[in-house]
Formats: structure tokens, sequence, C-alpha cells
């Protein structure tokens, strides 16, 4: 039996690795995309663009203007007189955010009760509620220094008083600088790792089926679950290969931390790798053909990517969907990934996610290898 | 003894029944040959002799086993070759030989002797090193033969082997078969090339799924009823219109630039020597197999016919 298994591994392999190009296309992509998707995957707002209507054109309306473009957040491209040209700015996307300065506002700024109006494109929800959130930061500092200014010029001394009495002192653990990729890059590593196994093992035994192989096999003594295992045994070899290779391409291009134990890593990957191997051969067994296998590889990883919390917060989801993300394996991985990058949680913290994913995975492949009768209906 | 029995067997597809009633036996050593046009259920009574396919009624034994509940037994005992063989096409023709031989668990000096003789035994010798995807069609059938020899089975269920090969390859095709056939081995091997059947010792014809008759190709091409004339003449088609309405004439059909006619038993010729023409020959000929063939498929239809 141990050498029916091995045989089929090394035919696997064999295959898999022979052509210098199916070996670049197993190995390269996963490393390409990462590095591609990582550096798209960035919801930081940096030199926001913005258009600057001012209709104060006095010193105090040129300060404010100086302090947005000294921020670093803003780029100001253009400097509308006109109402309808402020309308075109927005309509053509040329800028992201409008700020609007009403005549009279050094009067108004001296009597305490000047506004500045902020109109922000909010096509991009993410994008709009950064932008307004700066412009208030830079807006709020800028008034505080008015007040200071107005006080200072009534008492005729300066006295520096707190305007504001309670502050809030946040620190930031985990990801200091708030980068968003340093929270993305590890859920584009589960993504890719999940796409390539699932794909390639449905694909490999549809394959089979396909050019007839499959027929001819279940004539000879291997039994059903040798089959199995020799089919799968060398994508979970692939799938941790890339796993190691993906990593260390998130560390040395993004510079993403890694605070946890890679061995638990690797525990975990493996167990993953359970559950997608798993569904890549169920997925092999309800499709006759290369094509279907493609079409349900797609039409299930959609939904694993969209429901794993990959971008958007389970937490903020309606109950039902949530309890459907327990159904996900991609979930418990993508909570063991970003513990392990991003805070070096250990075993104690994430066995629960683990266990998850143990039992998801016998479940699936118990139920894919009753599936794949060594019949031909 | 019989090496393969049927009793019975069909199979279902939803409405449709692929194979109906079918009982037969197989000798051990016999070339045995499953002829019918195509859809006529052969594949599907090969996959449930192998234990591929469950029947929906009836049974079958192979080599003393019950092919439906001792599929493995079975499969230890036979050697099956598909319509369209699966081999690797990236890996070559050794490396097929050795996944096959490690599947059935052949090990050491035995795979090195049985490797070396199969190879010699094809003339595949040269091409060992090739990859299957770039051998000829007739090379390719000898290394699918050859995968499925090496666990020395003792039955051999080839579906369709020639399919698609020049007529060169097939004669050596069937050298490599009377060979085996010579050292114990059981061939059932299905067909729709009526030259193929001549060369089984046993022929079983398969029409719509049920067994319309069975013999030696001596046998089969003796038992028709009717008597068969070859008649020659200048304008066939004519000559073929004025005999086809005639009370007695079964069918008249093409052959070659001649018609082959049958009669009804006891119905006298001269009449419609004279008719046909002056021009015309008539002789008697045994009919061929394929005469026998299309003349049993022609009365089954009749009879279905007439049934419905």
């Amino acid at each position: 039996m141990r050498s029916r298994i091995r045989e089929i591994v090394v035919k696997e392999l064999r295959q898999a690795l022979r052509e210098p190009r199916m070996r670049a296309l197993l190995f390269f992509p996963p490393v390409l995309q990462l590095v591609i998707f990582g550096f798209a995957v960035n919801l930081d707002v940096n030199n926001a663009r913005i258009a600057w209507f001012d209709g104060d054109r006095t010193p105090a309306s040129r300060e404010l203007r100086e302090r947005f473009e000294g921020s670093g957040y803003f780029t100001v491209l253009a400097m509308p007189r006109r109402d309808r040209e402020v309308r075109d700015l927005l309509d053509h996307g040329d800028v992201q955010a409008v700020v609007q300065i009403l005549p009279g506002f050094a009067r108004d700024v001296d009597r305490g009760r000047a506004s500045v109006q902020v109109l922000v494109d909010g096509t991009n929800s993410n994008t709009a509620s950064l932008i307004a959130s700066y412009a208030n930061q830079i807006v709020t500092s800028f008034s505080q220094r008015a007040t200071q200014a107005r006080l200072d010029r009534k008492l005729g001394t300066s006295v520096p008083t707190n305007i504001l009495p309670v502050n809030t002192a946040s620190r930031v653990w985990f990801n200091p600088e708030l980068r968003s990729r340093t929270y993305f890059v590890p859920g584009v590593i589960v993504n890719i790792v999940m796409l390539v196994t699932v794909m390639l093992t449905a694909m490999a035994i549809v394959r089979e089926k396909e050019i007839g192989t499959m027929e001819q096999l279940m004539v000879t003594p291997i039994r059903p679950v040798e089959l199995i295992i020799g089919k799968t045994v060398p994508f979970a070899g692939i799938g941790v290969v890339n796993m190691i290779m993906i990593t260390l391409a998130a560390l040395l291009v993004f510079q993403i931390p890694f605070r946890g134990s890679a061995l638990l890593l690797l525990a975990s990957t493996l167990l993953f790798l359970l559950t997608t191997l798993g569904l890549g051969l169920f997925i092999s067994t309800v499709s006759h053909t290369q094509q279907q296998a493609m079409m349900s590889t797609f039409f299930l990883f959609l939904p694993a990517l969209m429901l794993s919390g990959f971008a958007f917060p389970i937490q903020n989801m309606p109950a039902p969907v949530q309890w459907l993300t327990y159904l996900i394996p991609a979930r418990y991985f993508m909570e063991i990934v970003r513990g392990i990058f991003l805070k070096g949680t250990g075993f104690a913290v994430l066995w629960p996610a683990m266990l998850a994913l143990a039992v998801l995975g016998t479940v699936i492949l118990s139920l894919s290898v009753m599936r794949f009768h060594k019949r031909l209906d | 003894m019989a090496i393969i029995r049927t009793e019975n067997l069909t199979r279902r597809f939803g409405e449709r029944t692929a194979v109906d009633g079918l009982t037969l036996e197989v000798e051990k050593g016999e070339v045995f040959g499953l002829l019918g046009p195509d859809g006529a259920g052969k594949t599907t009574t090969l996959r449930m002799l192998c234990g591929l396919l469950d029947a929906s009624a009836g049974a079958a034994w192979v080599a003393d086993y019950n092919a439906a509940e001792n599929a493995d037994a079975v499969k230890d005992r036979i050697g099956y070759m598909a319509q369209r063989f699966g081999l690797y096409g990236d890996l070559t023709v050794e490396e097929n030989m050795h996944f096959y031989s490690d599947l059935f668990g052949i090990t050491g000096a035995e795979r090195v002797r049985l490797m070396a003789q199969y190879l010699e035994m094809t003339r595949m010798e040269p091409f060992r090193n090739r990859p299957a995807a770039k051998l000829s069609g007739g090379m390719k059938q000898k290394l699918a033969l050859m995968c499925t020899l090496l666990h020395k089975p003792q039955v051999l269920f080839l579906d369709e082997p020639t399919n698609g090969v020049d007529p060169v390859s097939r004669r050596d095709f069937w050298t490599i078969l009377y060979q085996l056939v010579e050292g114990g081995m059981t061939v059932f091997v299905t067909t729709a090339y009526l030259d193929e059947a001549e060369r089984c010792d046993r022929v079983a014809l398969m029409n719509q799924g049920r067994l319309i008759r069975s013999g030696t190709p001596d046998q089969l091409k003796s038992s028709l009823d009717e008597v068969c004339y070859e008649v020659k003449c200048a304008d066939p088609r004519a000559v073929r219109e004025r005999l086809q309405t005639q009370a007695g004439v079964l069918s008249v059909e093409p052959a070659g630039a001649a018609l082959h006619m049958f009669l009804a038993p006891d119905v006298p010729v001269e009449p419609l020597r004279s008719l046909a023409g002056a021009g015309c020959s008539f002789e008697r000929i045994t009919p061929s197999l394929e005469d026998v063939f299309i003349a049993l498929i022609r009365k089954e239809e009749q009879s279905a016919g007439k049934r419905g």
C-alpha cells in the first residue's frame, strides 16, 4: 500500500515538475501575485487631491491653506473661483475634496464663530472618511491656535492655556503607524495559498478523468484512499513551499512584522491545507472537465474571500452572515495568520481556530472520500 | 470451464436500456469478440464485467468471482484496456510502465524481466525514453497493452483496441494477442470491424443492447437460413431497385461493384434472373460475416418493428 501511494506521489511530482515552464508556473506567480497585491491593498490616504475655494483671501485663510499643504496629507491642485468650477472638479474626479472658505472668514475667526466647509467625494466611503477626519484635525489645531491668539490679545500677555481640558492619549499596539498594508498582506497570503491548492488539486484529478487514465486506474488494485492520498500529498507539499516563499516575500518586500512562532504558523498551514485539499477533492468529484472544475473553484473562492474577514471585518456583519462565516476555513486561518504575524499570539489563544480548521478539514475530506467511488457512475 | 459468464446482465441509464438481458459464456483460452454497431452496448457490457459499473439486474462472473460483489478480486485477475486508454502523455514509455508496475505491486527482478520481455515482444525497445504523447497511434496501443499486462492477468478485456490504428499496426497488434493466447490468456475484445471479428475464435453479435447470436465465425456464416447470391451487372442501381420489390427477396445490398441479394429459403432464383436482364450474372456465395451481420440486424429490427 505504501509503495502504491509513493508511486502516485512520485508520478504526480514528476508530471508537475517535469517542464521548466510548469515548474516556474507553480512557484513564480504566487510570489508575483503577493508583491502586486501587496502594493495594491493599501487604504492609506497620502497626498489627497483637493481644491481650495478661497472666498476671503486674507492672511488667515492663507495660513489655513499652508497648514493643509504642510500636513503631508493634502495637495492643493486647483484654486477655483466660481461654484460651477467646484462642481466640475468633483464631477470629473479631478479632486477628492474641496475646501470652501467663505468671505469674512478672518473677521469671523476674530469673533470666534468662523466655519470652513469641506466637500468630500463620498464615492469611496473609506477614503472619504479618512479625508474628512484629516481635514478635521487640521482645522481643529488651527482653531486652537486662533483661540490662543485671541486670548493673548485680550490679556495683553501670553499665558499658555489648555483650551480643551481633556485629551485622548491613544497608543496603537501591533501596527503603530496604522499602515493598512500591514493588516492586509497576511490576508493576501491566505488567499493565494487557498486558491493555488484548491485549484491544483481539483485540476489534477479531473485531468485524469479527462484523459481517461482514471478509468484505467480504477481497474488497478489501487484503493480509493491510496489514490486520494497520493493525489493530495504532492499538492500539500507544493502548498507548504508556496506558503514559505510568499511569507518570505511579504517580510522582505513589505517589511511586515513577524512576531509569532514560525512553527505554529507551519502547523496551522498544514491544518488549513487539509481543508483546501479536501475542497479541491470535493470539486473534482462533482466536475467532469477541467473547465467545470475551474468554474466551481471560482464560485466557491469568491464567497470564501468575502466572508473570510480579509477586507470586511466579520464583527460588522449581520448575525446570520456571521454564522455563515463559521463554515469558511479561510476565516480561521486569517485570524491565525494575522495573530501570528502582527500580535505574536501563541497557541494558548489560537487553539480554538486551529481546532476549527482540523474539524472542518476532517469533515470536508471525509465527505470527498465518500463521494469518490471507484465506480464510473 | 467458462472463465467469463453473464446471466441476464442488464444495465439501464434512466429510461434507456443499454444492455438488455445479456447471457453468455466465454471459455478459458478463447479469443472472444463482441461485435456490434456503435451504441450497441459493448462498452457498457465490458465495464460491468470489469467491475467498473454496477448491473441494474443480472450478474457477471469473471475468473469465478462475482464482478459486482468481488470487484477487487476481479480487478487483480484481469487487464482492461479502455477505448481511449489513459496514458500519461508527459511521462515516457518506461515511466508509464514503471507507474503501472508499482500500482500492481510488480517489483524487482520480476519487473525488469517483464518489461524487457514486453518491450521486445512489441518491438518498442527503441522508444523506451520517448514521451507517450509523441508516439504514433499504433505504438500508443502497444504501450497501453504492455501496461495492462504487467500483472499477468488471466483475462484481457480490450475495448475497440484498434480503433483508428493503421492496418499494419493492427496486424502487429493481433500477432501479439495470439502470442498471449498461446500463453494461456483469455481475450475478450469488442469491435465494430468485421474483419477483426473474423480473427476471433467465437463471436457474439450485439444490437441495441441485446445479444442476437453467438458462435464461431463459420457457424454464424452457415447459420443463415437465407440464400445469398452475388449479382454482377452493368447498372447495379437499377437492378437493385427492380429486385428489391420482388416477393421472397429479403434485401439487396451493394457490395463493392456487385450486389449481394438475400432470398428467403425455397424461393426460385430463375424468375429473378430473367427480371434482372441478360447482362447480369448470378452466383450463389457463402455469405461473409458482414452479410450475416447485416442480415441478422435487419431481421432483429423487423421483428422489433412488428412487436412495437
